[in-house]
């Protein structure tokens, strides 16, 4: 038994600082170099930038809570979509705190579109706090509101929405979904005039 | 529910069993040291990387050398890691600045990983440094999966091999598993991750500045990398807090079905290569058949609950299934049977909250990893765990019949069935004692996040969890407090090596043992009885021991759910 233990202290002791070196080193720094030459974009955040100047990134959501743009869902990530604290928010489903938080933000977005069930991925927070997507029932749930605030034919930003829904691959994997960053660009990029 | 999302269990299955055979056979090659084509790239290191330590791969060890060498092994990976988090604050590669970890987390952290287990009391992002991620975490997911496939082998070899004094050499199967088969396909699989939008960059971080005309920092580093191995290895540990519901883990549909099958694939052909060492397939079949027939019955569970939705929010107005802590691009589906894969094998990576999840929903996750993590189970682990269960399944059999047992063509006597017990039984003892000691201490009341029932569902779910080496969690509980990451860092310590030394020593009595041919008299184990039998045993032995836990957590909770009851 006692031989059991002295032969096993060199290669442990030597195994780890190799191993150490291959697995935690040149691994991911190979790798590193692979993705930089040959996946720049996607190595790096998959970023876009307007004017140099960068704008968010095609995977993660960002904040959008004004009644101008397609609103992102509820967030327990920070203060919401906190790129550097990413959060679910845990509730349980008897929880006193999710259903009152619920409440609230059916009321709130009832408000704006009145008579129709709300998605339910509007009034939920996500998995990651980070979510870029919404349901396609959740955009066409507010295209009422963007159309009447930006002054634009609602035909037209429905329009925009349908081009901006994302199918699942193969028919089955994954959901139908818009990309509210991608949409909301594409809002901007329709030069409306803020309704007074 | 929808076509589609049965569609895709289906297709999932469907490409399990496609790739049982080709890794298996993989790695039964690895199983008997066999040359592979890689050895013309990765021989050199493997040879040299023994020179320098001293090592004789052909040297062959009884059960108590190689119990010794991989426990000292782990216990020189673990001080490794502990010395990295703690030392972080003065190491290079820390964009964002992180100090050391305090005392308790990086021995909470060391403990983990080293055990496959990948609890994290800390959120990645906002607490270890890209070094810390390469040097201290990523080693760990190989080395602890290459530590799990390589007992499975000695087991293996304890029914394989006759009248034997040695089950193989630790160094040499761990060090093959490693370069063979995790770091090529990891490779592989990184690279596919980086082109999905993975993130692999030395940057801590980006900035932002938002449509809305807001600041927001995006964290980076280098995920893909950690990634392939985090979800190959059944480890679990995710770069970021959410794991992979982070839209830089887990960017798309296609990355998540890639990732689920990484989970189940050395799993599933690990009970291929079982029934090669044996010597006859349909042994591995028949594992394979009961293991499939859980996850099944799991999955529809679950997929069933979150679509149906919490009565509690339709209440309020609100349509659909339950997509509270759920990402869209996975919907449903995707998040059900992701959260039911993790916890039958012993992954613990999430992509959506089981906290959040229905009662039921969230009931059969915490199952899965009560059941001992057998349906396929971690690398390596699920299987030595399910035959731990086969030598208590065949023991049953032979009582009824009033034989002695034999399991592919070994014996099965007091010491073997003694040892299984005594395995076996860690699970419920360390998960039932620490839960109840969390209920009762001020320290252990001051975790959860939710109330009533579900409050409690979240502590039982934390010591299931890390006795269990799985690492998922209900992540409402507040872990990083003295109280909980020293207890639960012993819950995984004792988890993981008080169920392999037991193992092991199995491994080495049947080793020794003489081939009893099979006879007309001896329960076959193969086919419908036996497979019956498997999942009876798992059941039984596994579940019951936890029904009344579960009445009081998850059952409870559903049923004030049904009532509209708030806490």
């Amino acid at each position: 038994m006692n031989k059991d233990f002295t032969t096993a202290l060199r290669p442990a002791l030597v195994m780890t600082l190799l191993f150490a070196l291959l697995l935690g080193l040149a691994y991911p720094l190979a790798l590193t170099g692979i993705g930089q030459a040959i996946f720049p974009d996607q190595a790096n955040g998959s970023l876009v930038r307007d004017h140099g100047k960068v704008v968010g990134s095609t995977l993660v959501g960002q904040a959008f809570t004004s009644d101008r743009y397609f609103n992102t869902r509820p967030s327990a990530a920070g203060d919401g979509y906190d790129g550097l604290a990413s959060s679910g928010s845990n509730l349980g489903p008897t929880s006193r705190v999710l259903a009152e938080r619920v409440k609230d933000d059916v009321a709130r977005f009832s408000g704006t579109s009145p008579g129709q069930p709300v998605p339910a991925d509007l009034v939920t927070t996500s998995a990651s706090g980070l979510d870029p997507h919404i349901s396609p029932e959740a955009a066409f749930f507010q295209v009422d509101r963007v159309a009447r605030v930006r002054g634009i034919d609602r035909a037209v930003v429905r329009k925009m929405v349908g081009d901006s829904v994302e199918h699942p691959l193969m028919a089955f994997l994954g959901e139908p979904r818009v990309n509210v960053f991608k949409l909301n660009r594409r809002l901007d990029a329709f030069g409306s005039k803020p309704a007074a | 529910m929808s076509f589609q999302g049965w569609l895709l269990i289906a297709v999932f299955v469907g490409i399990l069993l496609l790739l049982c055979r080709p890794m298996g056979q993989w790695l039964f090659a690895l199983y008997e040291g066999r040359r592979t084509p890689l050895h013309h790239v990765l021989g050199p290191v493997e040879t040299g990387f023994y020179r320098l330590s001293g090592i004789d791969p052909g040297e062959e060890q009884g059960w108590r050398r190689y119990a010794v060498h991989m426990v000292i092994f782990n216990t020189a990976l673990l001080l490794f890691t502990y010395a990295i988090l703690r030392l972080q604050g003065g190491l290079p590669l820390n964009p964002l600045g992180f100090d050391g970890a305090s005392e308790h987390l990086a021995f909470n952290t060391a403990v983990s990983f080293t055990t496959n287990t990948n609890w994290q009391s800390y959120g990645g992002e906002s607490t270890m440094s890209n070094l810390s991620q390469m040097l201290g975490l990523t080693i760990q997911n190989f080395l602890s999966a290459a530590t799990g496939i390589a007992l499975a082998f000695a087991l293996f070899r304890g029914f394989a091999r006759r009248s034997a004094t040695t089950i193989g050499n630790f160094w040499a199967d761990m060090t093959r598993v490693t370069l063979y088969l995790l770091l090529p396909l990891c490779v592989v699989l990184a690279i596919f991750y980086i082109a999905s939008g993975v993130p692999q960059t030395l940057a801590g971080s980006v900035d932002v500045t938002t449509l809305e005309g807001v600041k927001q920092t995006l964290a980076l580093g280098p995920v893909a990398s950690q990634e392939a191995i985090k979800m190959l290895g059944t480890n679990g540990g995710g770069f970021f807090n959410v794991n992979s519901a982070h839209p830089f883990e887990n960017p798309t549909a296609l990355t998540n079905l890639v990732q689920m099958l990484s989970i189940f694939a050395i799993g599933v052909g690990l009970t291929w290569t079982f029934g090669r060492a044996v010597g006859d397939q349909r042994q591995g079949w028949a594992i394979l058949a009961a293991m499939m027939t859980l996850f099944l019955a799991g999955a529809a569970v679950a997929y069933w609950q979150e679509a149906a939705g919490n009565p509690i929010l339709h209440n309020l107005g609100v349509a659909g299934g339950n997509m509270e802590g759920k990402e869209v691009r996975f919907g449903i589906a995707q998040s059900a049977l992701f959260a039911v894969v993790t916890t039958a094998a012993s992954c613990g990576a999430v992509n959506s909250m089981h906290d959040s999840f229905t009662a039921l929903g969230g009931m059969i996750p915490l199952l899965n990893i009560q059941l001992g993590e057998v349906v396929v189970g971690g690398v390596g682990a699920g299987i030595y765990g399910f035959l731990l269960f086969a030598i208590l399944a065949v023991f049953v059999a032979g009582l009824m019949v009033g034989r002695t047992p034999e399991y592919v063509g070994k014996k099965i006597e007091a010491r073997e069935v003694k040892l299984a017990v005594l395995a076996i039984a860690v699970l419920p003892l360390m998960i039932l004692g620490l839960t109840a000691v969390a209920s009762v201490t001020e320290a252990g009341l001051a975790g959860p996040l939710n109330k009533g029932p579900h409050g409690f569902s979240e502590i039982l779910y934390a010591f299931t969890s890390a006795v269990g080496n799985n690492g998922s969690a209900f992540a409402g509980l507040t872990a990083n407090t003295p109280f909980y990451n020293g207890l639960l860092g012993v819950a995984m310590w004792v988890g993981r090596f008080f169920i392999i030394i037991p193992m092991l020593a199995i491994a080495g009595g049947l080793a020794a043992k003489k081939h009893t041919p099979a006879t007309t008299g001896s329960f076959p184990t193969t086919g419908l009885l036996w497979t019956g039998l498997l999942i009876g045993i798992v059941l039984i032995v596994g579940g019951l021991t936890f029904l009344p836990s579960l009445a009081l957590g998850p059952i409870a909770d559903h049923l004030a759910m049904a009532g509209g009851q708030l806490f």
